[in-house]
């Protein structure tokens, strides 16, 4: 590339996506005083909170139960109060890692291909979500299969019906969710399908099987679709304790629409690219207590960072981060003396941060691998325990350890999840 | 006057014809095709290799032998002048046991006698200097550098698209349901939008070009579809630099582990035979896939967990009695030119066939053909935002905000992409907007997502170009809907 070619701007930090951690970091960063640029490549700011049309959002950051586009237009309204810079239709096409304090994000917009030079970058793009293909579904290749995110973009954002006869794989939240946003519509949801023995999604969210009468099927997959041209009928197998299939329990289920909800990855390929380091567990970057990543200067919050059930953590991580890119400006760079390594012990799927310094108090995010009731979360090396009356996958677990918490450890820290 | 010409199926073959066939002044074409857009046969799923014309026994199949590796070379030209996506990068053929050599020996020699350029035997040093990710069992490998790889369905789009700007005539959505002979002569073709006459009709319908024979009661031959199944992984995942292949059986060339074009490991086909009836069975089989899987990881034993797959996929190869592509002028009908039969490697033998067509119009039925003085070779590749310059992004975008405007993350397809796709697609006859055409010509909806984030998008921007309710726009043709109706219609009691 020819720099000298394209518009060239100047930053002290550009914020990459414009949902609830994008937003909540720009405005933090530009409360700090900091120079910021968001960009977002949608037409509109709130990531994918404006088609959540159902309550359910910002009882922590709020105080107050809200909706998607809610939350979303609240934090949006807080950016233009402040004065944020931002655009949208303004998709980052590339990133590039000079120095720490010489980073460059290339974007296209409608206005052209623009460079920006900054000293930080917080990195709030979002995730993806599984497809049908990735988890492993066979047979023809017609209309009428959608992601869960799609299948509600076309219902909340453009205002089309995808079919009439659902079947929704997986049992999380948002399948559920998905699955009375159908059944409000008039369609008929003939089934939610779950490969793991327990639901995935908040017993709140549960409710809803029962109170539209939706068959849940628990322990089960679907393993082929077919139609022609359009969805016609599904595969459904059972499965045993080891996911392996139940020789002669499939049967097929008439229906014009299969929805896929089977979980969100973090959106990291940019990072990958400069070689940012990532968490095979969380799929995103792994970062100190300060949302850094292992490149100097470039944080990460949000969905990119974790997989986030509730978005008052999400905006809560946005402000973290703008919090770190400020201290990273001022001092060259995020110091420690010494980090502590925060390591997984017995039924912790994952945890985020990844490294702590010990000089300021913070949030542990974290998911177990299995559901437990009664038990402790404890770590040995400080003798700290918390008592949990349940744990579940879909739940996240945050909790505050103390920097004089931090400070006694050596080293590393073990989080663990085990019978009280 | 001029002669008129109907062209049965615009796949690789009715395409590649209707090229040919556009460039003489006395002949009016038309290209005539059941599907909504063009390509969608046979064409659109296959391995996508440029073959190096070393496989076909002369003896036994002497048409494919003479005509891959004519296609072959005829390749290398069209994709400059029709701007058609590619990669020369040749093809290892690998042995995994003493007795392979036996076998790559004689297809060395073949290729030879086929007038195959350049192959020769590589040592296991080099092999693995070639490809380290390679299995550590192999031995050895047959080097064959002109094998190449194209993107079919672009190809037959690049084709029809300079078909048209020379002159020819698309009738899209258009099934021929008979063929019309009088006095031993084909008269013309009756479809389900109407009679189109015609003084030579070409059939060139891939899976169903036994049926359409029929309908001029030509009835020698009979084509049953073999289905070859695929993985497409994303595209982060590493791959070969070559196209690798396993020593051949008799029957196959053996599932193949290759990057194609747009950079993704893919892997597939096997070989399972169905019943003639079931030429509309393109789903993919749980057993079919495995099978795959197994056979790609002899040769490439590090592929990745099965999270990294973004597409599995089939294709069914129109397997002709006899074996060989039968194509000839039907001495009971005159008129009428089969090309039937086109199984692998018809992708590659295309643009020979069609000059075989255009022969045997000249010679078999004394047709004298009379080139155009303006006939046109070139034609100029759709802008794809993800391959241009910044600069050159500016001047276009500067032009057309449109183009600046980023719709397929994965792939960075622009929206102005998306309107010249949609531009093109009406400039062929493309009658109903899909997905798909959009598609397989901008890359959009083909990355790490497969669409959620910007299928919603591109369904807008078609019902608004081909000016019909978002719900219509279709993923495939009619039948293949995005949906039902706005999403009150169920309550209001439309459905
Ligand atoms: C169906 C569903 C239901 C939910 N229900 C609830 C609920 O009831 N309560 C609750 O608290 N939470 C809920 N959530 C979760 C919550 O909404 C998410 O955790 C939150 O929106 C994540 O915010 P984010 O900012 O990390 O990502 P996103 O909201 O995904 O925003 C990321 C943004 O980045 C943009 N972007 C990506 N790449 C680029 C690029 N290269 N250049 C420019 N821009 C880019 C994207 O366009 C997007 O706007 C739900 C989620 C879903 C999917
Ligand atoms: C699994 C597989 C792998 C392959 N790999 C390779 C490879 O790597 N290299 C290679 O060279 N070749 C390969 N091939 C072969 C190659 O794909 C085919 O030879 C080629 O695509 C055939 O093209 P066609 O135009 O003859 O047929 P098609 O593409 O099928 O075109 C025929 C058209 O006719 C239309 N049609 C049919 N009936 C009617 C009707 N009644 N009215 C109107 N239209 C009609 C159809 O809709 C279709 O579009 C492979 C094939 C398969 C299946």
């Amino acid at each position: 590339m020819e720099p000298s070619e394209i518009p060239m701007l100047s930053y002290d930090v550009v914020v990459i996506g414009g949902g609830p951690a994008g937003m909540a970091a720009a405005a933090r960063a530009r409360e700090l005083g900091l120079k910021v640029l968001l960009l977002e490549e949608n037409d509109y700011l709130g990531g994918i909170l404006p088609q959540c049309i159902h309550p359910g959002f910002g009882i922590h950051y709020f105080r107050e139960e809200l909706t998607g586009p809610e939350f979303a237009s609240r934090l949006a309204k807080r950016l233009v109060e402040l004065g944020v810079e931002y655009k949208t239709a303004a998709r980052v096409i590339e990133i590039e890692n000079y120095s720490d304090l010489e980073k460059v994000v290339v974007f296209a917009s409608p206005g052209g291909v623009c460079q920006v030079w900054t000293k930080a970058i917080i990195y709030a793009a979002g995730a993806r979500e599984r497809h049908a293909f990735e988890i492993g579904i066979a047979g023809d290749r017609v209309s009428g299969i959608y992601t869960a995110g799609e299948a509600q973009t076309l219902m909340d954002i453009y205002g089309v019906l995808p079919g009439k006869e659902i079947v929704i794989v997986g049992s999380g939240d948002v399948g559920l969710i998905m699955a009375r946003r159908f059944a409000l519509e008039g369609a008929k949801v003939k089934a939610v399908v779950e490969l793991m023995p327990y639901p995935g999604g908040l017993a709140r969210n549960v409710m809803i099987l029962r109170d539209f009468n939706i068959p849940l099927y628990l322990s089960h997959k679907v393993v082929e679709v077919r139609g022609k041209g359009r969805v016609q009928r599904v595969k459904v197998v059972k499965v045993d304790e080891n996911f392996q299939e139940v020789p002669g329990s499939e049967f097929w289920i008439e229906a014009d629409t299969l929805i896929i909800s089977a979980g969100l990855i973090p959106s990291v390929k940019p990072l990958r690219k400069i070689g940012v380091e990532i968490d095979p567990a969380t799929g995103g970057p792994v970062v100190n207590d300060r949302l850094e990543t292992s490149v100097p200067g470039i944080f990460a919050a949000g969905n990119s960072l974790v997989i986030n059930d509730l978005v008052d953590y999400v905006a809560e991580q946005g402000e973290l981060a703008a919090e770190g890119a400020r201290e990273f400006i001022e001092n060259g760079g995020i110091g420690s003396r010494k980090w502590v390594k925060v390591e997984k012990g017995p039924n912790v799927r994952l945890v985020v941060p990844h490294y702590l310094s010990g000089e300021r108090d913070v949030y542990l995010y974290l998911r177990v691998a299995k559901p437990m009731e009664d038990v402790e979360l404890r770590i040995p090396e400080i003798g700290k325990r918390l008592r949990l009356p349940v744990v579940k996958p879909a739940e996240m677990i945050r909790f505050r350890l103390k920097a004089g918490e931090i400070q006694r450890a050596e080293g590393k820290l073990t989080v663990e999840v085990v019978k009280a | 006057m001029k002669t008129k010409v109907a062209i049965i199926g615009a796949g690789i073959s009715g395409a590649s014809i209707a090229r040919v066939l556009s460039k003489y002044e006395n002949l009016e074409v038309h290209l005539i095709e059941k599907a909504p857009d063009v390509g969608w046969g046979v064409s659109k799923a296959n391995t996508a290799l440029i073959h190096g014309g070393y496989d076909d026994d002369p003896d036994k199949y002497p048409t494919r032998a003479r005509l891959c590796i004519r296609g072959n070379r005829l390749w290398h030209q069209w994709v400059k002048e029709l701007q058609i996506a590619h990669v020369w990068n040749g093809a290892l053929i690998v042995a995994l046991q003493e007795e392979d050599f036996d076998e790559l020996e004689r297809l060395l020699e073949r290729g030879r006698k086929n007038g195959v350029p350049e192959m020769r035997m590589v040592e296991k040093e080099e092999l693995f200097h070639l490809e380290p990710g390679l299995t550590k069992e192999a031995i050895g490998a047959l080097w064959v550098p002109i094998v190449g790889q194209i993107a079919p369905i672009p190809a037959v789009i690049a084709l029809v698209e300079n078909a048209v700007a020379n002159g020819v005539k698309t009738h899209l959505e258009t099934e021929v349901r008979g063929i019309k002979v009088e006095k031993g002569e084909v008269r013309g073709v009756e479809t389900s939008d109407g009679f189109i006459e015609a003084d030579v009709v070409i059939n060139a319908a891939g899976l169903y070009a036994d049926e359409i024979a029929r309908m001029a009661g030509i009835e020698y031959f009979e084509i049953h579809p073999r289905k070859g199944e695929y993985f497409l992984f994303d595209d982060d995942v590493p791959g070969p630099r070559r196209v690798l292949f396993p020593t051949p059986t008799p029957i196959s060339k053996g599932i193949v582990v290759t990057t194609e074009i747009s950079g993704h490991l893919m892997i597939g086909p096997n070989a399972q035979d169905l019943p003639p009836e079931e030429k509309d069975n393109l789903a993919t089989t749980r057993e079919g896939l495995e099978e795959v899987w197994e056979g790609a990881k002899k040769l490439w034993p590090q592929l990745p967990p099965r999270s990294k797959v973004i597409r599995t996929f089939a294709g069914l190869r129109p397997e002709p009695t006899g074996g060989d592509f039968i194509i000839k002028a039907e001495e009971e009908v005159w008129g009428f030119i089969n090309v039937a039969g086109i199984r692998s490697p018809g992708l590659t033998s295309a643009p020979a066939i069609a000059y075989e067509v255009a022969g045997i119009i000249q010679r078999d039925l004394g047709i004298r053909l009379i080139e155009k003085s303006g006939w046109n070779p070139y034609r100029r590749e759709i802008t794809h935002f993800f391959m241009l310059s910044p600069e050159k992004a500016n001047e276009i975008v500067k032009r057309n905000p449109a183009y600046g405007k980023v719709v397929c993350r994965c792939n960075n397809v622009s929206e102005g992409d998306i309107l010249e796709a949609i531009e093109r697609m009406k400039f062929i006859g493309v009658k109903t907007p899909s997905v798909d055409s959009i598609k397989f010509r901008t890359k959009a909806t083909t990355g790490t997502c497969q669409g959620s984030f910007c299928r919603p998008r591109i369904v807008q921007l078609l019902a608004g170009e081909y000016g019909v309710e978002p719900w219509k726009v279709t993923l495939k043709g009619k039948g293949s809907e995005i949906g039902i109706g706005d999403v009150k219609a169920l309550l209001r009691g439309e459905e």
